[in-house]
């Protein structure tokens, strides 16, 4: 049974006369509890992958399934519902909301889905401790460094223990020591509640941790490999 | 549908505080249309009220009995038996302040210089104070002492008009039921004065019962006036038509003088008018300020749908900024209307302006009126229309598309 499935997926961009083939007719299966790395060139379609994937972006033709539920068809409502039951995010850039605080942010998903205040602030609190940010749960995004605010948006993509997890470019913003952290509480979590990870990402470390790597250029698949 | 009400408020809070000059200019305009709303509705009311107050003093009551004929034809031979008993019993009912019957014609009076057309009222000195302007403006002389008392009382206007002065001799002149032309000397014991100079010139007083004698009317009287406890409410003033029979005829201040009663009607409409069109001016900014609010944060409402937020949720999002600016300027608005209210309880001083004013029987002296109703009214106003104005920009918030926050550079 596979969590995520895309079927002969395309998403073209018109630019004046010319049509960017982000996605080219992309076949792909992936099950539960697989830890999947995205690797290729930058302009290769990793974002635009990750996209169509968790709703975000309506693809030009295809099919796109999560857990069983084609979802290329479904209302903006029906997309914002199951994002937030099933779906964590780590954006490439801009992932906080600036009014909130570092423990506000992480709390956000966990509020919107109905979670009661003091677990919340149990688990978020946790979350921190764990990405070492305990000390910057009262900081707004502006005076939080650019690997501290990522650090943030992983910890909220996590904390309501979604049913998978889509970073793009989690570690691009990093120290090698973060990054490695932030991988390793990945696995873990992978391992512990069976969270599937799709993970874009051109950082050979990050690779490594991937127990299935595919390969994208120019909107097409061109490696797929599990080790 | 689940709504998470606590942080969706805590974001609208927030985000209102964040361009703080925009809101507080849009905070100030506010505060400065509802203050205009408040101040200018009580205003109005002040000077409605006053009209009002004076155009009942000056002699309807709030209900009048007459003949039922008497309004077709306000003649002396339309003039009622006494009062009887039945009526005597349900006028001294704790609905009735006061009461006064009176007698009522045309008359002539003539000095030793010239005549002038007038209305000759006799009237029971005792029934009347309280009851109309007349026993507390006597400027000069005195007032009547009793229903027989054979003085005259005339206005300031009047006995300039008369080239007379108090104490001398005057002759009125009028018709009894016979139709046969009366006269009499009387001897100028008071003058009255008031704001409006047409009420020096339409009136002349006398004792009831040297009128009733005068005109051969035995005990007759031309109508009664009743003061109930509030003007624009005299329902249970015209229960007395339970005991006024056929003959009589019970009518309201404001059917007697149909001009001011229209003039109370209408001014409720006014004043919606007024509060709308205020709002109406503020509108446009309250939209753009809003409109510039939610363009400002393109990226974050299309993060916080790519994590979950329903469009719904947006929408709420962006009536509860509205709601909570509104509110805030709402509370500084009706807090100065009120201030400033309670700081002209003394009056305005219109006497700059009072010829005008004169005319439309307004007095020197204005006292603004502010009444619990009109200051909802305007609250509410605001609130409704102002959650519309935020719908547009509210639906435009909720239209825009999660993938576009998030891969704009
Ligand atoms: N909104 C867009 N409009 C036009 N072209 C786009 C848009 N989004 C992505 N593209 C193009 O699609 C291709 C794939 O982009 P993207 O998925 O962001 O690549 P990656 O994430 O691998 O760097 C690129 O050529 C990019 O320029
Ligand atoms: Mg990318």
């Amino acid at each position: 049974m596979s969590t995520v499935r895309c079927v002969d997926l395309c998403r073209f961009f018109i630019q004046g006369d010319q049509t960017i083939k982000a996605l080219d007719h992309v076949d792909l299966s992936i099950g539960k509890r697989e830890f999947v790395c995205l690797s290729g060139p930058s302009g290769s379609g990793k974002t635009t992958l990750l996209n169509a994937i968790g709703g975000l972006d309506k693809p030009t033709s295809g099919e796109v399934w999560v857990a069983e539920q084609r979802i290329d068809n479904l209302s903006k409502g029906e997309l914002a519902n199951m994002r937030l039951h099933n779906i964590g995010f780590v954006f490439q850039a801009y992932n906080l909301i600036p009014v909130l605080t570092a423990r506000e942010n992480v709390e956000f998903v966990m509020q919107v889905q109905g979670v009661p205040a003091d677990e919340r602030r149990q688990r978020a609190m946790a979350i921190l401790q764990e990405v070492g940010l305990e000390d910057m749960e009262d900081r707004r995004p502006a005076n939080l460094s650019g690997g501290q605010q990522q650090r943030v948006a992983v910890a909220r993509a996590i904390v309501s223990r979604p049913a998978m997890v889509l970073a793009d470019e989690p570690t691009a913003n990093l120290d090698s020591v973060t990054a490695e952290h932030l991988m390793g509480l990945f696995v873990a979590l992978n391992e512990k509640h069976s969270t599937t990870f799709i993970i874009s990402t051109h950082d050979q470390r990050v690779m490594s941790y991937a127990r299935r790597l595919i390969g994208l250029v120019d909107g097409r698949i061109v490696k797929d490999e599990t080790r | 549908m689940h709504l998470p009400f606590a942080v969706l408020f805590r974001l609208a809070w927030r985000n209102l505080w964040r361009n703080y000059r925009r809101t507080l200019i849009m905070l100030g305009a506010i505060t400065v249309g509802v203050w205009a709303m408040i101040f200018m509705t009580a205003v109005m009311r002040g000077m409605v009220d006053d009209m009002l107050y004076r155009a009942v003093r000056n002699l309807p009551g709030h209900v009048q009995i007459h003949h039922s004929d008497y309004r077709d034809d306000p003649s002396i031979s339309n003039s009622m038996p006494p009062i009887d008993q039945a009526l005597l019993d349900a006028l001294e009912q704790p609905e009735i302040i006061k009461w006064s019957a009176r007698v009522r014609v045309p008359a002539v009076i003539t000095s030793e210089h010239d005549t002038r057309g007038t209305t000759l009222l006799g009237i029971d000195p005792e029934e009347e104070s309280g009851l109309s302007f007349i026993a507390d403006s006597i400027v000069a002389g005195r007032f009547l002492e009793s229903v027989d008392d054979r003085g005259l009382i005339v206005g300031q206007k009047m006995i300039d008009n008369l080239e007379t002065v108090l104490g001398r001799r005057v002759v009125v002149m009028s018709q009894d039921p016979d139709n046969e032309i009366i006269d009499r000397g009387f001897r100028i014991v008071g003058v009255f004065a008031t704001d409006l100079e047409n009420v020096e010139e339409s009136f002349i007083f006398t004792g009831r019962k040297t009128v009733q004698s005068m005109l051969n009317m035995g005990a007759s009287i031309s109508e009664i006036a009743v003061l109930g406890h509030d003007y624009r409410d005299v329902s249970d003033v015209l229960r007395l038509q339970e005991v006024t029979g056929p003959d009589r005829e019970i009518l309201p201040w404001y059917e007697i003088d149909t001009y001011l009663g229209t003039m109370l009607s209408t001014m409720d409409g006014f004043v919606l008018v007024w509060i709308v069109v205020v709002f109406l001016a503020l509108s446009f900014g309250l939209v753009n300020t809003l409109v510039m609010a939610v363009f400002e944060r393109v990226r974050e409402i299309g993060l916080m749908q790519a994590l979950g937020m329903r469009p719904s949720m947006i929408v709420v999002q962006v009536l509860m900024e509205t709601f909570l600016l509104l509110l805030i300027g709402l509370a500084a608005g009706n807090l100065f209307a009120i201030l400033s209210v309670v700081a002209l309880s003394d009056g305005i001083d219109l006497s700059i302006v009072s010829e005008g004013m004169q005319m439309m029987g307004v007095a020197n002296v204005l006292y603004p009126s502010l009444q619990t109703n009109d200051v909802l009214l305007a609250d509410v106003v605001v609130i409704v229309l102002g959650l519309l104005a935020g719908l547009s920009p509210a639906w435009r918030a909720a239209r825009y598309q999660p993938v576009e926050a998030i891969t704009k550079v």
